[in-house]
């Protein structure tokens, strides 16, 4: 088990439809976790007749990062922008979905891949909108990884030129490390959890290339000064794009929805 | 940071390369950690045992080779050591550092003892 969250290997991964969170779950099996073997020189200087070095070279997480590169190349030849939404539980990634979707959908299609380790509780509430869903349980994976998203675009209706909001499990931690083939990172803060966030999740905000810093109407109940935030955040990762917003009130919507209009244009 | 799904991802890799070459086990895995790949070595060698159980990899040493970081100031281009994702460019003050090294993270090779 990690030592941080408890996580497992992520193979026990199950995708669940919305409304169904506990009965049926079909457990697709990934045909594209390809291994790839690379041929360097061998080098046979070892000390026992039978025993010989092989050279590797191989990134740890290699297997991951190929499949990454093929749902990256996926969602750009149909020209689907696919973001990454990261933050601790409770920050506010499914409300701040549920408040810009319906912006979008009238624009664009949208679909959303849910990642929780059980309940189909937020694709529930993303299927509330209207929009294709799918809930990934993770099990006791702390983390999205690029099969699962490899796998759940197989279910999804996904259109041509449009938005894929991916919401990984509420975790600072290990989801920095995992590419899934997204265009961008986007990571959320809230003003109930501390200013110095950036500089204590380092890894996340570095990997980050938006921050969202939500529940700005709570500014003037809690002990979080906003600038030195966005301070922190900017010392780690020196292009993020910075956005304050309260998904509760609708304060700051708009800039962050002008800005993915812009990124939707971009396509 | 995560470790025991990170020591799995290297035991499926070795077990598969060694079997390909024929191995009976695996003597050695040597991997490369950066100071700033987010991999606490130590957490990665406490989980290694129990990831390499049933695995060719079960009775192998794991060697770890610890890379520093390195940084560029983007701002005015000089080269310095690096220990975190935050710094300071010693010569011009600027924030604007670039990592060049330090965020590896990859198995170097295995030795392997082949059947007999």
């Amino acid at each position: 088990m990690c030592d941080t969250c408890g996580c497992g290997p992520g193979s026990e991964a199950v995708l669940r439809r919305p409304g169904n969170g506990t009965g049926h779950a079909h457990d697709l099996h990934a045909d594209g976790m390809h291994h790839h073997h690379h041929h360097h020189d061998h080098d046979h200087r070892s000390r026992d007749p039978r025993e010989r070095k092989i050279g590797m070279e191989q990134d740890v997480l290699h297997s991951n990062n190929l499949l990454a590169e093929r749902n990256r190349g996926y969602f750009e030849a149909r020209h689907i922008l696919a973001l990454n939404f990261l933050s601790s539980p409770g920050s506010g990634k499914t409300s701040l979905l549920e408040k810009t979707i319906p912006l979008l959908k009238a624009i664009v299609p949208v679909a959303v891949i849910e990642g929780d380790q059980q309940t189909t509780n937020d694709a529930d509430r993303i299927d509330a909108l209207g929009v294709p869903v799918i809930q990934v349980n993770t099990g006791t994976g702390c983390h999205l990884d690029a099969g699962m998203i490899n796998r759940a675009v197989r279910e999804l209706p996904l259109q041509d030129n449009s938005l894929l909001c991916i919401e990984n499990v509420g975790n600072l931690v290990c989801p920095a490390m995992f590419d899934l083939g997204e265009a961008l990172k986007v990571v959320i803060i809230s003003v109930t959890e501390g200013d110095d966030k950036p500089l204590k999740y380092p890894y996340m905000f570095h990997e980050a290339d938006v921050c969202i810093l939500n529940k700005t109407d709570l500014l003037p109940h809690v002990e979080f000064d906003a600038a030195r935030c966005r301070e922190n955040a900017m010392r780690v990762s020196h292009g993020l794009e910075w956005f304050e917003v309260s998904v509760k009130t609708g304060e700051g919507l708009d800039a962050w929805q002008a800005w993915l209009e812009k990124q939707l244009g971009k396509r | 940071m995560h470790e025991m799904s990170v020591a799995l991802s290297i035991i499926e890799a070795v077990d598969e390369k060694a079997r390909l070459e024929g191995a009976g086990r695996i003597s050695e895995i040597e991997l490369v950690v950066g100071r700033l790949a987010g991999i606490d070595a130590e957490s990665l060698k406490f989980c290694f045992s129990a990831a390499a159980r049933d695995s060719l990899a079960e009775h192998a040493v794991l060697a770890v080779r610890e890379r520093e970081g390195q940084g560029l100031c983007t701002a005015c281009g000089s080269s310095f050591p690096l220990a975190f994702h935050i710094a300071e460019c010693p010569v011009c003050r600027s924030f604007s550092v670039r990592i060049v090294s330090g965020d590896e993270f990859f198995i170097q090779s295995i030795t392997i003892e082949e059947k007999e």
